[in-house]
């Protein structure tokens, strides 16, 4: 098993948040060999890395850059979507909390290669201190030259501004995100037309996840060979898996794309002493759960599709046979329900049937029409909304049903939940503690 | 609008340089929000008709924004703001006893704020550190592996007025409103305070080394 610190390696130092610390660790050489080439080699070299974006779509970066129209004078910008708030989803902001100025780079090399001048952050506004660290970086960034009217000495402008969310997982949703940052409500918009084509303020706008962007620097710096010697020929490079739950050590891996599960465990230290892996999530709360069986697909984008689910941001949920999997789907739709925008009547009306119906079933008031009804429901949702929010709620109640259908059975007719609650609780010895 | 001149101006300093940000006015409104919320502890009347004429739209058009935000307070809380996140990992790993447990203990529901007037309870949906489960807020900072007993212990301690230091932020909490203005852009000064990162953001690195121990 191989795990390959790239965009962690900085972690585990002292103030590694600083300008001087990322210096010493190289920081900024990315930007720097970027800088004394086209704007296209940048492009292709990109291209070349086959880097896929992190933000849970898997769209080639370089393809989606490749979306922008020529440049017709007028403003394009970038945005960075730094909303994460999937559940499972716990990358971004470690990162931005330990290296800030990673990301920074990474979002001057993007804006050099996509002609971009304006950058803005969209980070979640429920994270106090990764907004001071940002706040901070993108101070010092300026004070030395990488960002601002002439990058580097190139001649090349760009300014970066930190943008607050206010709480709304579907800021995290591209053109929610877009129509937040223009001081709306955060509702997603028609594709076509597609951010690049007409963006924030209408004008063509990159939008990329934060760990796509921090991967940029490494690439620029080490070269495209060096990315591909990492996960598969479709999945290339290096990515961070947010392992949670019932192992004895949950917390961030870097690892190459299609490193499995059992691998995954056994660097966490295992499951929790004594227990056994029930089921899983792949990607988060909108990815289908796994089971056991799955643990040694490659958790790669083809690989884990294949099999049923999908990679999404890497929010490997992990929970032991202690738990129940209604609770844990009756949660996870009570947050969709909590976090539908309301635009799309499927996704605002499905989200609530679901919840009701999951909640009947876990208090064991629920009835055979009750799972059925779930199905159906799930059916009505899906492909139906303008977004994936609607979508992602099925992949649990659907998944969880074709895999667990007499856990839902052992819930009716008055029998509720067979699970004791107090036996899932579990903290590792690790999840309080000081760190470096 | 009932801010007195002197509030207003100093508001006013802050909006400009808020709208100096973004190309297009509107683009301010989260910022502005913020920016009342570290006013008044909560979106005022009085800061939906600021926010209304900085940016010169119609108070329905601020409101509408403010309303489609969970950060956005409605009404007057606590100078704590307290989350227990209750979404399924959490949940399971404790976040449901923390929450019945921390209810019981104060006596106030969801959205609720004690009658002291520091501490507004609110069930929280994924913040981002599942790593961490369970996890609790304070206005926003990081208590990383809470207990039912350590967040009753750390309630006492916000409201008997102690000092509580986050488990990867600022050395201590501050309170909602200082929180609600570096939101509004504005550093506060503390960003070197805390860790790089928390024992499970380096679970990778530790796991990485012992695996080329092993290997040599």
């Amino acid at each position: 098993m191989t795990l390959t610190p790239v965009l962690s390696r900085q972690w585990g130092e002292p103030r590694s948040w600083t300008l001087d610390v990322y210096e010493s660790g190289g920081g900024y050489a990315g930007l720097k060999k970027a800088l004394a080439v086209d704007p296209a080699d940048v492009r292709r070299m990109v291209q070349d890395s086959g880097l896929r974006g992190r933000g849970g779509a898997g769209f080639p970066t370089a393809v989606k850059w490749g979306f922008l129209p020529p440049d017709d004078g007028g403003s394009r910008y970038l945005v960075v979507n730094a909303d994460e708030s999937e559940p499972g989803a716990c990358k971004d902001v470690p990162l931005l909390m330990a290296s800030p100025h990673l990301v920074l780079e990474g979002a001057a090399i993007a804006a050099y290669a996509t002609g971009v001048h304006r950058v803005f952050i969209y980070l979640r506004g429920e994270v106090l201190h990764a907004h001071r660290r940002l706040l901070k970086a993108i101070e010092e960034a300026r004070s030395k030259g990488y960002l601002g009217t002439n990058v580097m000495t190139s001649g090349y402008e760009i300014d970066v501004t930190l943008h607050a969310g206010a709480g709304a997982y579907i800021c995290g949703e591209e053109t929610a995100l877009l129509s937040s940052l223009e001081g709306f409500r955060g509702q997603p918009r028609l594709r076509p037309p597609y951010p690049a084509v007409e963006g924030l303020y209408s004008r063509p706008t990159v939008v990329n996840n934060v760990e796509t962007i921090a991967s940029l620097p490494g690439i620029l710096t080490w070269g495209t060979d060096w990315f591909r010697s990492w996960g598969t020929k479709a999945s290339p490079g290096h990515a961070l898996f947010s392992v949670s739950g019932h192992v004895s050590k949950p917390g961030q891996y870097e690892a190459p794309l299609g490193i499995t599960l059992r691998e995954l465990i056994k660097a966490a230290g295992g499951m929790r002493p004594g227990h056994q892996l029930k089921f899983w999530t792949p990607g988060g709360a909108s990815s289908e759960i796994l089971t056991a069986k799955h643990l040694d697909i490659p958790l790669d984008y083809e690989a884990v599709d294949e099999a049923g689910s999908s990679l999404g941001t890497r929010g490997v949920q992990v929970f032991d046979e202690t738990t129940c999997v209604v609770r844990a789907v009756s949660r996870w739709i009570d947050f969709y329900r909590h976090e539908s925008c309301g635009k799309c009547t499927p996704c605002r009306e499905g989200t609530s049937w679901l919840s009701d119906a999951l909640r009947r079933i876990e208090r064991g008031k629920g009835t055979k029409a009750d799972v059925d009804r779930l199905v159906t429901t799930c059916e009505s949702i899906r492909g139906r909304s303008l977004c994936a929010l609607g979508d992602g709620a099925t992949m649990t109640v659907v998944s969880s049903i074709e895999r667990f259908e007499s856990e839902y059975r052992a819930h009716l007719r008055g029998r509720g939940c067979p699970f004791d609650p107090r036996e899932t609780m579990y903290l590792p010895s690790a999840a309080g503690k000081g760190g470096a | 609008m009932s801010y007195s001149d002197e509030t207003r101006a100093r508001l006013d300093k802050d909006a400009k340089a808020i709208l100096a940000r973004y190309p297009k006015r509107r683009s301010a409104i989260l910022p502005l929000l913020h920016l009342v919320q570290s006013e008044d502890g909560y979106v005022s009347p009085d800061g939906i008709d600021f926010c209304a004429d900085v940016l010169d739209l119609p108070m329905p058009e601020v409101s509408a924004v403010a309303t489609f935000h969970t950060q956005f307070r409605r009404r007057p809380g606590g100078d704590y703001h307290v989350g227990v996140c209750t979404n399924t990992l959490c949940a399971c790993m404790g976040g449901d006893a923390i929450w019945e447990a921390l209810r019981d203990h104060i006596g106030v529901e969801d959205g609720g704020t004690t009658r002291d007037g520091t501490v507004t309870l609110e069930r929280l949906e994924c913040n981002a550190a599942c790593d961490y489960a369970p996890v609790v807020m304070v206005n926003w900072e990081f208590f990383d592996g809470q207990t039912p007993e350590s967040v009753k212990g750390l309630i006492d301690d916000l409201r008997a007025g102690r000092e509580v230091r986050p488990t990867r932020g600022a050395d201590r909490v501050c309170t909602f409103r200082e929180a609600s203005r570096i939101l509004a852009g504005f550093s506060d000064g503390h960003a070197d305070e805390g860790p790089s990162a928390g024992p499970a953001s380096l679970a990778g690195l530790q796991a990485e080394a012992d695996g080329r121990k092993e290997t040599p």
